[in-house]
């Protein structure tokens, strides 16, 4: 569909916000080769966002934003949260859930748009922090995984439960000790990566948003598997800067701290044999198209 | 009906819903001024009087008129600008501020080109305007709008609204399409005539 649909009247240009008349003239709405390469310089699909300030939450969901393979046709579920600071100010149709239904509410949308729009592909993506997928939500999160819904849910980890100041979370590390939390987490992060691969989802990856390209090809797999064949899940660790006492410079630095070998976010991958032969099909027929296009190009 | 008369505030902090207090919305081919049923020709002509002694009259289209997502809100685009041109030629003050969609807004909406549902009352503060006009905003958002409006200011509102009418505006017309609202900027024409 792309843009066509995202046009304002021509006796209503003129008097548009500056910021409606640049995401129609620049957005990558029906962009084919979108990715994370367009943050900063295409129109982003966030206008604005009320995070702290040098939150990673908000370049990882710049990078969602940026990686969604078809905006237009894409609703995103979001929970209570700082995530839910965002939403108001995304370019992409979005439902806010009451804390923890996120999945549940997938379920039905998904459901829905598959029967009002047979003919189209329709995408849906819940975006959650981790109080709301793995704790409130734990119920809402797995039921979906175990009815095999077809859309994607992505967490972003930051080990507690942040907008309200910092209580212990399911994903919080062992032995951490939050403002909110003073007595010390008692049992370790809930290993929900793996409880997802044995609750049914296709593809699941654990990493931090140091390295764009690998959000994106991760972003994109979990997408379009769910799209042909069942539950896909992200978490991406996105710390809380505020809550663990760093500066708004220091987010990457601490991904990056996080990632190496043995640490809580070195990166993983699950595929099921069932996606792993869809995503070797779709690398096939993307070298193909590449390679017709050299070809194309060379005569 | 019970007594209750939808007029121009400040009307209290939350004033109750129109319909609430008793008032009822118009059948097709009616509209309601105050509260009151007319029939819709009666309503044309005074929305075309209260727009054509106004200060300020205003149209505030909203998203399902700016955007072009179908044959008929370009339509009515372009009825709406001809009603507002109509304004402007008849007082150089006339505005028309878009209400592009219904984000709360951070960290604040720029009242002079813009009206946002969760505080409208802003943009009518700030450029004064004495009566104005919703039209393409979907219900929900009208209804808030309009006792956001009636509670904290004293702006006359008129909704041209597509679906039943908004009881919660001073006059309410229903089943906007684009000839009614031709019909209007008609109205506006002739009555500026008889001034
Ligand atoms: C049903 C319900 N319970 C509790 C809350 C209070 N609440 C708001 S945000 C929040 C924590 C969110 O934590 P998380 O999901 O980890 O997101 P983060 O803010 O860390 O990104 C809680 C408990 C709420 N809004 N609704
Ligand atoms: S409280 Fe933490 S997670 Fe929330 S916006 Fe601030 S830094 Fe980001
Ligand atoms: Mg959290």
């Amino acid at each position: 569909m792309g843009k066509e649909k995202i046009k304002i009247n021509d006796e209503f240009y003129d008097i548009m916000p500056p910021e409606y008349q640049e995401l129609v003239e620049e957005a990558t709405y029906g962009k084919e080769s979108r990715g994370w390469k367009d943050v900063g310089e295409a129109k982003e699909l966030i206008e604005e966002h009320s995070l702290c300030a040098g939150c990673p939450e908000s370049i990882a969901f710049r990078y969602v934003l940026a990686c969604l393979p078809k905006p237009e046709d894409t609703v995103m579920v979001g929970s209570t949260g700082c995530t839910s600071l965002v939403f108001p100010h995304v370019a992409v149709h979005n439902i806010h859930s009451l804390f923890g239904n996120q999945n549940a509410i997938a379920s039905g949308l998904k459901r829905t748009l598959a029967l009002r729009f047979p003919e189209k592909v329709k995408d849906v993506v819940v975006l959650a922090g981790d109080g709301a997928t793995v704790d409130i939500g734990l119920d809402m999160t797995l039921q979906s995984w175990f009815r095999q819904e077809k859309f994607t849910t992505i967490c972003f980890d930051n080990e507690l439960y942040a907008n309200t100041g910092g209580q212990e979370s399911g994903l919080m590390q062992k032995g951490f000790v939050g403002k909110m939390a003073p007595a010390g987490k008692k049992f370790d992060k809930v290993p929900l990566p793996e409880i997802a691969r044995n609750s049914g989802c296709h593809y699941v990856a654990v990493m931090t948003v140091s390295k764009p390209n690998r959000v994106e090809k991760a972003i994109r797999n979990a997408i379009l598997v769910a799209r042909e064949i069942g539950p896909t899940y992200i978490q991406l660790y996105t710390p809380c800067i505020l809550e663990i006492g760093k500066q708004m410079m220091e987010g990457l630095q601490e991904m990056r701290d996080s990632e190496g070998p043995g640490k809580r976010f070195e990166f993983k991958e699950y595929v099921s044999d069932e996606a792993k032969v869809f995503l070797d099909e779709m690398d096939a027929e993307r070298k193909r198209k590449k390679k017709a296009l050299r070809a194309a190009r060379a005569k | 009906m019970g007594n209750y008369r939808v007029l121009a505030g400040p009307e209290a902090f939350l004033p109750p819903s129109a319909a609430c207090a008793g008032v009822v919305l118009p059948d097709p081919g009616q509209a309601h001024i105050h509260g009151e049923i007319f029939h819709e020709d009666v309503a044309m002509e005074e929305a075309a009087k209260r727009f054509l002694s106004a200060k300020v009259p205003t149209i505030f289209p909203g998203p399902m008129v700016l955007w072009n997502w179908n044959p008929k809100s370009a339509k009515k685009a372009t009825a709406i600008k001809a009603m507002y041109d109509e304004l402007k030629d008849h007082n150089p003050g006339a505005l028309l501020i878009p209400m592009p969609d219904y984000r709360p807004k951070y960290p604040k909406i720029n009242p002079e080109i813009e009206i946002n549902p969760n505080h409208p009352n802003l943009t009518v503060w700030h450029n004064k305007i004495d009566v104005c006009m919703f039209v393409g905003v979907h219900c929900h958002q009208a209804n808030l709008s309009l006792k956001i409006i009636r509670g904290g200011t004293n702006c006359y509102t008129i909704a041209m609204c597509a679906m039943a009418g908004h009881e919660d505006a001073m006059l309410s017309f229903r089943d906007a399409t684009p000839d009614k609202i031709w019909k209007l900027v008609e109205v506006i024409k002739d009555v500026r005539k008889s001034l």
